[in-house]
């Protein structure tokens, strides 16, 4: 389906230049801090936390309703990772929102801290759902939503799953689900990043056509360039503005694994991985250099 | 909506004829829903085998249909309760606490939601539907699962009162029922305490622990050797966690001999949780478990089961009998 042409007010809905540098600086923040962080963990998931930065900036930055000062706001939007191991990228964004303390971020992992490499939302109030087993966060999601609209609530359900996290049967119980429901509140967020643990997720488990199934499951759907923090940022803004769907949505995000640090790009060895003090530098330069 | 099913046709008349104690799930859940209690009911595509049809047809705004989606449904669940809702899902318990157990263990328990699974059709009483219908495992499954309260109504009124209690109840809650026709053990209205067993005779010789289907039986047979000049204690530990270890201990004090009885694998369930007690305690009393000897049902209707694995009265008693007479620990493999 072309949102895009199908809309005019996209154009207008455009973030101007101050916020489009803004988003682009979180995204790096979320970078440089995903470096920092997993140096105290000793491993981590770089490359699936870079792949999201600039989802998790324009959703965090632009689209979401939030309160921070009040994490269990009952109004604000909520955010639901089915890939749960990119949470590392976004715990400096929440610490950057006032959510976490700057001295509990500094203790990432560490003994009794909240901070773990899969988030947890009975110890960070921040996080909306706990994560790490690949594949319920649609159906939460879908509970969310559901219970919005039973409760009358005006809040958009964001989900980003991955894309080998299309391999799970509980994501499509849940897209069969959310259609005959009606949940047109639910936004969902394919980050295609195209690996997976053990490599290309079109190698091990094809999904393609993506697209295709989540229409023919009665979704609407859309494509992104997920590093794109301008289009990003404008889709998820007409797509709050639309309020009479009644279709759930499918972004498409098109990604690239471990974006921002060269030798990381596309490299499935990187997946899990720690940076030694020399290779850390480098990309710390690399992200540094990143256009804004 | 579904249409409502013909008057004419098989399931309404079983719907309407013989399943008392499911028909009190709906009516429990209506009466918390008029309370103001941001109740949801949810099935997935069973709604006329656990009775939600009625609480269906009462308060459609509150009822989900999962369709055949189990697992779908526990997310989903935790998902709603995590947003303010109060979900009370069900299906067979072989379904929900086997294929669900990592929903219920990351999406339910360790996520801390007020989520009420509710497991019914446990144990073996689908009979010859055969062991993908059983749930022998559950208890053990949901016993090891931090922070889930574990309890197994042994009729209607009992669920309904369970029910009742769970509407200030803060952890998620599995509770374990099998087809609704359990015999009355309880009279309607009789408030329901979790963690606290339901102490119904004390005796010397041997106190029977039960949970759910096997307490009915369980209080015949030990009323039946009482009878007999037998001074048998009987209690119902329908939390089988946490568990009242309180019960246990006085039951191991003021008696000579301890059986439990359960509709489950002997291993990991009710037995298991009073075992742990008393080998904690190192309380040296005689004691057996009494259920499924860790093997797979037969086929045959569930009277017929309840029979050949000496889990009706008769074979209560005798189990009982062997207990309180003789020194021997062995299992009486059925």
């Amino acid at each position: 389906m072309d949102f895009d042409a199908a809309n005019g007010r996209t154009n207008d809905l455009r973030p101007d230049d101050a916020r489009i540098a803004l988003l682009k600086a979180k995204a790096k923040l979320s970078r440089l801090e995903t470096v920092r962080l997993i140096e105290i963990a000793k491993v981590g998931h770089y490359t699936s936390a870079f792949s999201a930065a600039e989802i998790f900036a324009v959703l965090y930055y632009d689209t979401m309703q939030l309160h921070p000062t009040d994490p269990k706001w009952p109004d604000r939007d909520r955010f639901l990772m089915g890939k749960g191991h990119a949470a590392v990228g976004l715990y400096p964004i929440l610490a950057d929102l006032g959510y976490l303390a700057k001295e509990t971020l500094d203790q990432y992992t560490r003994l009794g801290n909240p901070l773990g490499d899969h988030p947890d939302m009975t110890k960070v109030p921040a996080i909306d759902f706990s994560s790490g087993s690949i594949g319920h966060a649609l159906s939460a999601g879908c509970g969310m939503a559901l219970a919005a609209r039973m409760q009358q609530r005006d809040y958009e359900t964001y989900v980003m799953i991955g894309d080998g996290e299309l391999q799970e049967g509980q994501v499509w119980e849940a897209a069969l689900f959310a259609a005959h429901n009606r949940l047109g509140r639910l936004v969902g967020i394919i980050d295609r990043n195209g690996f997976q643990l053990d490599g290309r997720v079109d190698d091990i488990i094809g999904i393609e056509p993506i697209l295709d199934k989540w229409s023919a499951f009665g979704w609407e759907t859309h494509v992104v360039d997920g590093h794109d923090v301008a289009s990003l940022a404008t889709l998820l803004r007409a797509l709050k503005a639309d309020k009479t769907r009644e279709k759930p949505v499918m972004i498409l995000a098109n990604t690239v694994k471990g974006k921002g640090v060269s030798y990381m790009e596309t490299e499935p060895g990187w997946h899990l991985g720690y940076l030694a003090p020399d290779d850390a530098a480098r990309a710390i330069a690399e992200i540094e250099s990143m256009e804004l | 909506m579904t249409r409502p099913l013909s008057e004419g046709s098989w399931q309404y008349r079983q719907l309407n004829s013989k399943m008392p104690g499911l028909d009190y799930l709906s009516d429990a859940l209506l009466a918390l829903v008029s309370a103001g209690e941001p109740v949801v009911a949810g099935t997935a595509d069973l709604q006329y085998s656990n009775g939600l049809s009625k609480f269906a047809r009462m308060c459609p705004e509150r009822f989900v249909q999962f369709g055949i989606s189990e697992q779908n449904m526990v997310s989903a669940a935790a998902g709603m309760a995590a947003a303010g809702m109060r979900p009370y899902v069900a299906t067979f318990a072989s379904f929900l606490a086997l294929l669900c157990c990592e929903q219920i263990r990351m999406d339910v328990a360790y996520s801390a939601l007020p989520v009420r699974l509710i497991g019914h059709h446990a144990g073996i009483s689908l009979g010859f539907y055969g062991t993908s219908h059983h749930a022998t495992e559950d208890l053990a499954i949901t016993r090891s699962i931090a922070g889930l309260t574990v309890v197994a109504p042994a009729d209607g009124s009992q669920l309904a009162s369970v029910i009742a209690a769970s509407a200030d109840y803060p952890e998620p809650i599995y509770m374990r029922i099998q087809r609704g026709r359990d015999p009355d053990v309880y009279e309607r209205g009789t408030p329901f305490v979790f963690g606290k067993a339901i102490k119904h005779l004390t005796g010397s010789d041997l106190v029977i622990v039960a949970c759910g289907s096997t307490v009915h039986p369980a209080l015949l047979a030990a009323r039946s050797l009482n009878a007999k000049g037998y001074s048998i204690g009987m209690i119902d530990m329908a939390t089988v966690k946490p568990l009242d270890r309180d019960a246990v201990l006085d039951a191991a004090a003021n008696a000579r001999a301890v059986l439990t009885v359960e509709e489950h694998n002997v291993l990991g369930g009710l037995g298991s949780a009073v075992a742990e007690v008393l080998a904690d305690e190192g309380l040296p009393v005689k004691f057996r478990r009494h259920g499924i000897y860790d093997q797979y049902s037969l086929i045959a209707p569930p009277t017929h089961l309840y029979a050949h694995y000496k889990l009706d009265a008769a074979g209560i008693e005798e189990i009982a009998r062997q207990l309180a007479e003789s020194g021997n620990r062995q299992p009486i493999v059925s």
